[in-house]
């Protein structure tokens, strides 16, 4: 099957994959009768120009690293787990329990136990279609759909009849205790001296996002639990002849891959909103599935396709600030980046191998 | 509960079963020839806005209806083009088509009648006069002033009366039962309960349907026998395509008076869970889309129901649909065993 160098399989297809998603996008924005040159340049404007741009644009990268390693990990056990965002609605959940109910008196305190309970409430939203995907056999896809559901109603349901403060009529939970509040990076830059991102969300989770990628590159290449999913992976019936016990590899992965996903309130919960609102996540759980397929499910990977989306979509919002490019552009990219570098990947890579071995055998 | 009320449920329950089971039977065709199709919701999306868009823009809901099929043929394509020609992930393929025609949608019904991405309400009134006017004007110069006049004037499907309805109304039970809940639904509601009959005949009384079915459980064997896995497999995706057309259609034109953004709201992913919900068959699609149906007319009348003993919140029966696929899928209740070859792309033997 080598019929490309590794280069070619890690950079060339997706890169290829996506300036044809590019591409189509230009087009659509052509389409509606606008300028792709001047949307391209608002956006690298607003998401780069600036450090209120980067701002923005790292917070909402922080979101896409966390659901985009979940649906890695899970990938790499040939899972899909599309119900990111029902687990990361849940870690939200998780996050406001601990943060409302438990008296926490310093940021260094809360936000590992915050990490525990959006960790727990996500991973636990993954252990029954884990569970039914490994004991039953039911297709793990459906499930982790049904469950996204499930998760909105229940979160609507806990948010408007039990969190909801006295006499608020918002649908989201109290505000958060102040000693809770994580540190800002902008504090951060002004600690050391300089004035970087004033206003902006990002915040401490950064850091953890970025420990977590390192973590779990660790746990994929270089642990005994990462061989076995990886192997599980490949090929179930060698995992299995190997002793590699498919029902706790399924359930671990998925614990896991939910886990991660709920991580991410810890930004958009914790560390931005500071209270519990109806749709935290909004939509992040799905992008961590185009962030996993252009990363090429490998953490490094996620980080730069995650700073591409969250380039994408502090972008986006400041097309629709500024030209009549509505918002939900970014919604047909994100499509066209998971249709190139996802489903019609052969489409890609048949006709570079074709070179590839044309060139080889030519050589020879 | 009076009669009466009884009888606004389950004409609201057949109204809102229509796109589901539409879309369901559009499930039924692609899965049982082994192509999952998570872009059901995606497809009914697109159809939706094509055919409100047209409608709008034209004064005839019915050459809306041709562009709401074509909306859904043309992301059908898409995923055929990429799930059986490319062999590439249907899943992943699935949620590409969503995403597509969720940011499509706006993206283009603002540009068109710059909105916010809703079309205008297709009731007769200014905002659809100010759409339509150019089209008549265009038009009469071809038909001449009144047939142009009377092509546009239709924007919406419009209710059907069936006969006797009037004459049985006095009937006790059974004649406002029929007058209610049985006639007065628009053309595709009759359409969609058609299809279920004709489904079970094509899938188990046509070559065409074993074959399709064949292919669902052992691509192999049909490329023996010499008929093509592809071709097969792509007429099973447009057929998908066509239904899921005219679910949108109806959402849009019929059920609900114009487009707005998102208005399909998981419809597809409930009728997916109905379709495993009904195994995967014709007459199963039609009770388990009733069912979600009803669950959602009586959601709709009653924000929190109260059972006497415990209340039970709107949400609740909002999220049973995907609660009771899960524990069907769980197989605690009849187990729901999907098409063998489902998923998995056809590789020809070299």
């Amino acid at each position: 099957m080598d019929t490309m160098p590794k280069w070619a399989d890690v950079i060339l297809t997706p890169l290829i994959s996506l300036v044809l998603a590019m591409a189509i996008s230009a087009l659509v924005i052509l389409a509606i009768g606008e300028s792709p040159v001047v949307a391209l340049t608002t956006m690298i404007d607003g998401a780069l120009g600036s450090s209120y741009g980067w701002g923005f644009t790292l917070y909402y990268a922080t979101n896409f690293i966390f659901t985009g390693l979940a649906v890695m990990v899970a990938y790499h056990a040939s899972l899909f787990n599309i119900g990111g965002e029902g687990q990361a609605a849940m870690g939200g959940l998780g996050v406001a329990l601990v943060l409302l109910y438990l008296p926490l008196p310093h940021w260094a305190l809360a936000l590992p136990a915050a990490m525990i309970g959006a960790a727990a409430f996500g991973a636990a939203w993954a252990l029954v279609p884990a569970w039914l995907q490994a004991k039953r056999g039911s297709h793990i896809v459906i499930t982790t759909i049904m469950f996204n559901f499930i998760a909105a109603a229940a979160l609507n349901y806990v948010l408007v009849n039990l969190l909801r403060p006295v006499g608020s009529m918002d649908p989201a939970s109290g505000r958060f205790p102040e000693s809770t509040h994580l540190p800002k990076l902008s504090d951060m830059a002004l600690a050391l001296g300089f004035e970087w991102g004033r206003n902006t969300p990002v915040n401490i989770s950064f850091f953890v996002a970025v420990i977590a990628c390192i973590l779990v590159w660790l746990l994929i290449w270089r642990s005994r639990l990462g061989f076995e999913i990886r192997a599980f992976g490949k090929s179930e019936p060698a995992a299995l002849y190997a002793g590699i016990n498919p029902v706790r590899i399924t359930v671990i992965a998925m614990l896991i891959s939910g886990g991660l996903a709920g991580l991410m309130a810890i930004n958009s919960v914790m560390g931005e909103a500071e209270r519990l609102v109806l749709n935290a996540v909004e939509g992040a759980g799905f992008i961590g599935i185009a962030v996993a397929l252009m990363g090429r499910n490998h953490p490094l990977g996620i980080v730069l396709a995650a700073l591409l989306f969250g380039f994408l979509y502090q972008g986006g919002g400041e097309l629709a600030l500024w030209t009549s490019i509505p918002r939900e552009l970014i919604i047909v990219i994100q499509a066209l980046v998971i249709l190139f570098t996802g489903a019609l990947d052969n489409m890609v890579r048949m006709p570079l191998e074709r070179i590839f071995l044309a060139m080889r055998n030519r050589g020879s | 509960m009076d009669l009466n009320t009884v009888i606004q449920i389950l004409d609201s329950a057949v109204r809102l079963m229509t796109p589901l089971l539409l879309a369901c039977l559009a499930g039924l065709y692609s899965e049982r020839a082994g192509v999952f199709d998570i872009g059901l919701e995606g497809k009914m999306l697109m159809a939706a806005f094509s055919a409100a868009a047209v409608a709008a823009l034209t004064g005839n809901v019915w050459l809306g209806l041709m562009a709401g099929l074509l909306g859904s043929l043309m992301l059908s394509a898409i995923h055929g083009l990429a799930s059986i020609t490319f062999r590439g992930n249907q899943l992943i393929s699935g949620v590409a088509m969503n995403f597509l025609a969720s940011g499509l949608t706006v993206l283009l019904g603002q540009k068109i009648f710059g909105l916010g991405g809703r079309t205008p309400t297709l009731t007769p009134g200014a905002e659809l006069e100010a759409q339509v006017t150019p089209f008549r004007i265009w038009l009469s110069g071809i038909t001449g002033p009144d047939a142009a006049g009377w092509l546009t004037a239709t924007p919406r499907l419009s209710d059907i009366t069936l006969p006797l309805a009037e004459t049985l109304r006095p009937v006790p039970v059974i004649g406002p039962l029929y007058a209610e809940v049985i006639s007065g639904h628009s053309i595709l509601v009759y359409v969609a309960f058609l299809m279920v009959p004709l489904t079970w005949w094509v899938l188990y009384r046509t070559r065409f349907g074993l074959r399709l079915r064949a292919v669902g459980e052992n691509p192999a064997s049909v490329d023996t026998a010499g008929v093509s896995v592809t071709r097969l497999r792509f007429a099973a995706v447009a057929i998908a395509g066509l239904l899921c057309g005219l679910a949108g259609a109806y959402l849009a034109t019929g059920l609900s008076a114009g487009f707005v953004k998102e208005m399909t709201a998981g419809r597809g992913f409930i009728a997916l869970a109905a379709l495993i919900f009904a195994k995967w068959r014709p007459w199963g699609a039609l009770g388990a889309t009733f069912l979600f149906g009803l669950l959602e007319a009586v959601a709709n009348r009653y924000p929190n129901l109260d059972l006497g003993i415990v209340t039970v919140p709107s949400m609740f029966m909002n999220a049973l649909p995907y609660i009771l696929t899960v524990i069907i899928l769980a197989g605690f209740v009849g187990r729901a065993i999907p098409p063998r070859a489902g998923g998995e792309p056809y590789v020809k033997e070299r």
